[in-house]
């Protein structure tokens, strides 16, 4: 009955006015909202130019709305100061070495994400990352011997049920996630040194890949500089002709998009960023033999950040991820089955820090029981919050892994460089880390007393 | 409230309702252990109306809303729903019927923007993904059909809105659920005067829609500011109901506090007689 009622052209004359009439001053009290309305709403949603863009972001960063912008320039603030403190630092060597390390903490920070966004934590991550590794490693090793993919898809998969399992206790038994994957972090540590005792080519603990193995040569192989090129190239123009096309399709529809100075500008640092980074991988940087071209590492995590991106920036159960961190009794109430997401979300962790054990094994070569699987856990929850992401549920993007996995293996790698001690490299990364969770907490409570 | 944009005294009756009460409840009485907390509530809802459910603390009222949205079934008497007796089993039998309540609390997701929430558990999909482009467009025209214009932009998290506007959303999200009936559990609770204004005045928009909007408040300056008819609760029993028109504040007062009043004014809502 109501619908057809809705849809009649019977509204009031008044009624088809555009919103934003002068009845905001009568009808709310809204001076002090204003503000916070303004630095709430997405900066490309409220500019007409890209001068209007730039304010609305400076805006949002002063009211401690951080975006990834402070983010970018603490990182390159960091990379100056390694700079200049050690010229090796920016050599081609040294920077390519840099992203492959940075992509194990990437992914461990992807994977601690999908635990924050819903306000929960996942502990267990830094030996979950052992148990793939060790997995893909057995498998694709004698006597099992299986195909390169089909170990893959075996580490993967074990670590996905490790997820499902603490995520079934998680949400049968209402144990809280911090004690069920802290559990969980001691547990598989022990299983990871029982799967070396039992397999016998495991010599002193450790698996070894074979330099022909192509889960070896995910890390340390190369795509050709000319491919690098082409595929730079079409990604490139893969994201300006969606994103221009997504505007101007909104635009038609009579929708608030972005201007296309403002587009234009996200392609343009997009394409400025995937230049250097090919330019910097483009040099030779072998000592005796020429090695240069982009490692197959950076497209693959590229790919897995993109395919999180869609899943939770695009999807119903995505959404339902934010839903259930900001407000679990809403998303109850909508009808939504709380408990079922909260366990995939522990799944797609434990498969993620799957992904970056096979990552870990790929860039060392081989697997030991010595990883130190706490301190990756909390270089996971370090990247995430550096990142952006927030301890306190509902907000976090596979990009704020991305940047704070690289802001930490930035000050990692450039405290190495340094010779600083390990003492002093955990020192450091652990100041990062709580200057990025005070930050956190500023914001929230910004946020709390604006409202 | 100087532009009655609906009519107060005149309610549009919604199509096919042939003046019936769109959910009646008849008898209903309610026990939790000893305490009896409904004793035999009668409570007719019509379409394009709003009633107001009065109360002192403790009266009933919302108990009587939870029968209602099938959180707690009753112990006996029948609700009737469109002329015919039902049995909500849950708050999802409610809602399927067209039954959306509104709680104090709103249940919105503070970190997601207003179409975010208003879609929240029933997002259109295209190929798969989320169709933004239509809920946005829907999003924006059901709250332009209840003409709320204080909001700057659709997008925007709902942890910035203000209470009224936070309100607004939450009706708003009632409306595209095509509810036909919404009850608000004090709707104007913690409200500023302007920002009660607002609301009530959304509240009447929404009637005018034909929807029943069922309202529970013990702010008397609300009731008679919004209501075409207003119910009663003392101590778990109904004590009167009848058009607004029949009462008048202190007659409310009256029935509110000693469950009777002798008062002239009374009058007008005999026809609906009392519970006992």
């Amino acid at each position: 009955m109501p619908d057809d009622e809705f849809s009649s052209p019977s509204v009031p004359s008044e009624l088809q006015e555009p919103p934003l009439s002068t009845e905001l001053a009568e009808d709310e009290t809204a001076a002090p909202e204003s503000d916070a309305e303004l630095t709430a709403a997405a900066p490309e949603v409220l500019a007409d130019s890209l001068g209007d863009y730039l304010t609305a972001q400076w805006r949002r960063i002063k009211s401690g709305e951080s975006g990834a912008l402070p983010v970018i320039a603490g990182l390159i603030v960091i990379i100056i100061f390694f700079q200049l403190e050690r010229s090796k630092f920016d050599s081609a060597l040294n920077l390519v070495n840099l992203f492959q390390q940075a992509s194990i903490y990437i992914l461990l920070g992807a994977a601690q994400i999908f635990a924050l966004i819903l306000s929960e934590i996942d502990l267990s991550v830094g030996f979950v990352l052992a148990v793939g590794g060790f997995t893909v490693a057995e498998l694709i090793a004698p006597p099992v011997n299986l195909p390169w993919w089909l170990g893959i898809i075996g580490g993967v998969g074990v670590t996905a049920g490790i997820g499902y399992l603490q995520g079934s206790l998680i949400t049968r038994l209402h144990v809280p996630s911090f004690v069920v994957t802290l559990a969980g972090l001691l547990f598989f540590e022990g299983v990871v040194i029982e799967l070396a005792q039992i397999d016998k080519h495991a010599v002193g603990g450790v698996m070894s890949l074979d330099n022909s193995s192509p889960v070896y040569k995910l890390v340390n192989n190369n795509i050709s500089v000319a491919w690098s090129w082409i595929i730079l190239v079409v990604v490139i123009a893969v994201y300006a002709a969606v994103s221009i096309r997504r505007a101007a399709r909104r635009r038609a529809t009579g929708l608030a998009a972005p201007p296309l100075s403002v587009t234009l500008f996200q392609i343009a640092a997009a394409a400025i960023g995937g230049v250097l980074l090919v330019y910097v991988c483009s040099i030779n940087r072998g000592l005796l033999i020429p090695l240069k071209g982009v490692p197959y590492v950076v497209p693959f995590v590229g790919i897995v950040l993109l395919v999180y991106s869609i899943f939770l920036g695009r999807t119903r159960l995505g959404r339902y991820m934010y839903a259930i961190g900001g407000n679990p009794e809403a998303a109850r109430r909508a009808g939504i089955n709380v408990q079922h997401v909260r366990r995939l979300a522990f799944v797609l962790s434990a498969m993620t820090a799957g992904i970056a054990g096979l990552v870990y094994l790929s860039f060392l070569g081989s697997i030991s029981t010595g990883v130190d699987g706490g301190t990756y856990t909390l270089y996971a929850v370090a990247a995430a919050v550096i990142g952006g992401a927030s301890l306190f549920g509902g907000r976090g993007k596979p990009l704020h892994a991305l940047l704070g996995g690289l802001v930490i293996a930035v000050v990692y790698n450039g405290l190495a460089l340094m010779g600083i001690s390990a003492a002093g490299q955990f020192i450091a990364t652990a100041i990062v880390l709580l200057v990025a969770a005070t930050i956190d907490a500023l914001v929230r409570r910004r946020g709390a007393t604006g409202v | 409230m100087s532009t009655s944009d609906s009519p107060a005294t005149e309610p549009v009756p919604a199509a096919g309702s042939n003046g019936a009460p769109l959910l009646e409840l008849r008898g209903i009485t309610k026990r939790f252990g000893p305490v009896q907390a409904l004793t035999r509530i009668n409570l007719e809802i019509p379409p394009g109306q709003v009633t107001a459910l009065a109360g002192d603390n403790g009266a009933g009222k919302s108990v009587t809303i939870k029968t209602i949205a099938g959180l707690w079934p009753p112990d006996e008497g029948e609700l009737l729903w469109e002329g015919n007796q039902v049995h909500f089993h849950g708050p999802r039998d409610a809602e399927a019927a067209g039954i959306t309540t509104i709680y104090q609390d709103l249940a919105l997701a503070d970190n997601l923007d207003i179409v975010q929430n208003m879609f929240l558990g029933h997002e259109p999909l295209e190929r798969g993904l989320l169709d933004e482009a239509k809920m946005e467009l829907t999003a924006k025209a059901t709250l332009q059909e209840l003409s709320v214009r204080t909001i700057r932009s659709i997008r925007q998290p709902v942890a910035s809105l203000s209470g009224g506007q936070r309100q607004s959303v939450a009706v708003a999200k009632a409306v595209m659920a095509k509810a036909k009936l919404v009850i608000m559990d004090e709707p104007t609770a913690a409200l500023g005067v302007s920002q009660t204004r607002t609301v009530l005045s959304l509240i009447k928009r929404l009637a005018s829609q034909g929807v029943a909007v069922m309202v529970v408040s013990h702010n008397l300056n609300d009731v008679f500011a919004v209501a075409d008819r207003i119910a009663i609760l003392y101590l778990g029993h109904q004590v009167a109901q009848g058009p607004a028109s029949g009462f008048d504040p202190s007659s409310v007062v009256d029935y509110m506090t000693t469950g009777r009043s002798t008062r002239t004014a009374g009058d007008g809502a005999a026809g609906a007689g009392k519970a006992e």
